[in-house]
């Protein structure tokens, strides 16, 4: 018997592809962002802090990194609202549940990359009287930043791969729509053959952008 | 000597359980430049750290304009002063580097720039102005957009001594300068040096540059195993050491 591939239905339900991938991107965007966030504070409270801050960001992002994202999901969407006695959006527990996620594997990023960031720069910016606090935004940060870009760019292509998880929970975003065509047509290859190419595009895309600012923020090296 | 700008007294340090500085004495006088000369291991650099509080001392005292630099009060009151106080202190305190130690993701003149926007309150014009007088009194008034991974060592080290300068320090450390420069790039920032000691900055000079030294020290202090073992005119005591350790010192230096 032989499969005809087929992909005149697709056109039909497109819509449900491009919506999906939209919410998908902006999903990946507000849990990078939140992520970027809390592991930025997260890596500067455990670098600078005591044994009982260094203690619960280790806790958190142990926690994070050993349990599998999917149940992850399932515990922020189930097990918070019926444990707190409230309710909310499919849609907003994904956002928290990724933000989480990010924010724990971004710690570890910027804390290395604080780490790496020389000790005589450090006490350059010290010898000409900056403060603490500008000490981190003037010189820690962006010299991190530039240290840190280019191992950022994987973390970032994972977690937005990773927003396909919250089809689970019915959020509509790209795998949730391709799943939704699929049972409404039975076209399960062609949908897969579709969505798959759209996840790529868009990985290479945020690749591309941040090799963009790579390029921007990296002064060129000496010949 | 002219009135004190510095005065080290009974300095004492140590990492862990090993003494780097027991108990040095220095007096440096407005307008002075005092060459610290030593082995190396013998806490010439720690000394200078002490200085402008990068290092927290454990005993004696650091006064610099009257003020004790790493710690408030006296007696029983003394405590350990906070970053806010000491970033305050360090800022009338200049410091250059062994390794230039240039922010890396700023060019020339926004290195120099920085601490004039953040910490003397410049306005971006201003601290732009002042910023690129001081590239062009180092002869850099061509690479004020470079960053320092474009520059040469001597043009990122006389960058760094702009980046100190410009802050119109009260004085000026500088730690082996040259040390990790090409032989041919070492006059160049010696020759900046030489001139702001003839303009009067006040400085402690650590250096293995005896020529220089001799030129523009007006006193040379050898250290050896973390205490000033000699003091004096530089002429008279790199030509005529006194302790036997400053001789094997200065002998070893002119083997090479
Ligand atoms: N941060 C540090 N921790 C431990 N030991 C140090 C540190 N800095 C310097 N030392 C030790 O202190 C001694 C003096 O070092 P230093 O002041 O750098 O000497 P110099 O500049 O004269 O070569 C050396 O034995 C060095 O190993
Ligand atoms: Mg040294």
């Amino acid at each position: 018997m032989q499969y005809h591939l087929n992909f005149n239905f697709i056109w039909r339900y497109s819509e449900k592809l491009w919506s999906g991938l939209l919410l998908s991107i902006e999903l990946a965007l507000v849990s990078i962002l939140i992520g970027c966030l809390i592991g930025f504070a997260l890596a500067v409270a455990y670098n600078g802090g005591g044994r009982l801050t260094r203690w619960l960001v280790a806790a958190y992002v142990e926690f994070i990194r050993n349990v599998p994202l999917l149940l992850l999901v399932y515990l922020v969407f189930y097990g918070i609202p019926s444990a707190g006695g409230f309710a909310y959006g499919a849609t907003e527990s994904f956002v928290v549940t990724l933000s989480l996620y990010a924010g724990a594997h971004l710690v570890e990023v910027f804390r290395a990359g604080l780490d790496a960031v020389p000790k005589g720069v450090v006490d350059a910016g010290k010898a000409i009287g900056l403060t603490p606090w500008q000490r981190l935004a003037h010189v820690r940060f962006p010299v991190m930043l530039r240290i840190v870009l280019p191992a950022l760019s994987n973390t970032f292509i994972s977690l937005f791969k990773d927003t396909s998880l919250a089809s689970v929970i019915a959020v509509p975003e790209l795998t949730y729509g391709a799943n939704w065509i699929k049972t409404n047509t039975f076209r399960a290859v062609e949908v897969w053959i579709v969505t798959a190419p759209m996840y790529l595009i868009t990985g290479w895309a945020i690749l591309a952008a941040l090799r963009g600012l790579e390029r921007a923020l990296i002064p060129r090296r000496r010949a | 000597m002219a009135e004190a700008l510095v005065s080290i007294r009974n300095l004492k340090k140590s990492f862990g359980r090993t003494r780097v500085l027991d108990g040095v004495d220095i007096d440096v006088g407005k307008g002075e430049a005092v060459v610290l000369i030593g082995a190396s291991g013998s806490g010439k650099t720690t000394l200078l750290r002490c200085v402008n509080a990068l290092e927290r001392y454990d005993d004696g005292s650091i006064r610099v304009d009257g003020v004790e630099v790493g710690f408030r009060g006296e007696g029983a009151e003394r405590r350990p002063r906070g970053e806010r106080e000491l970033s305050a202190i360090r800022a009338d305190i200049g410091m250059v580097f062994q390794l230039f130690n240039l922010f890396p993701h700023l060019n020339a003149r926004e290195n120099v720039m920085l601490g004039l926007q953040k910490v003397r309150g410049l306005t971006k014009a201003e601290a732009r102005e002042r910023a690129d007088h001081w590239l062009a009194q180092v002869g850099l008034a061509d690479r004020a957009e470079n960053y320092p991974s474009e520059l040469s060592g001597g043009q990122q080290q006389r960058v760094g001594i702009a980046r100190a300068v410009a802050m119109e320090p009260k004085l000026l450390l500088l730690d082996e300068i040259t040390s990790a420069l090409d032989p041919e790039l070492v006059g160049e920032v010696l020759a900046v040096v030489r001139r702001l000691a003839a303009d009067g900055m006040t400085m402690i000079v650590v250096t293995h540059e005896m020529i220089f030294a001799r030129d523009v020290g007006t006193r040379v202090v050898f250290m050896d195993g973390g205490v000033k073992v000699e003091e004096g005119a530089p002429r008279d005591l790199l030509v005529n050491p006194r302790s036997e350790r400053l001789k094997a010192f200065l002998s070893r230096l002119e083997m090479h």
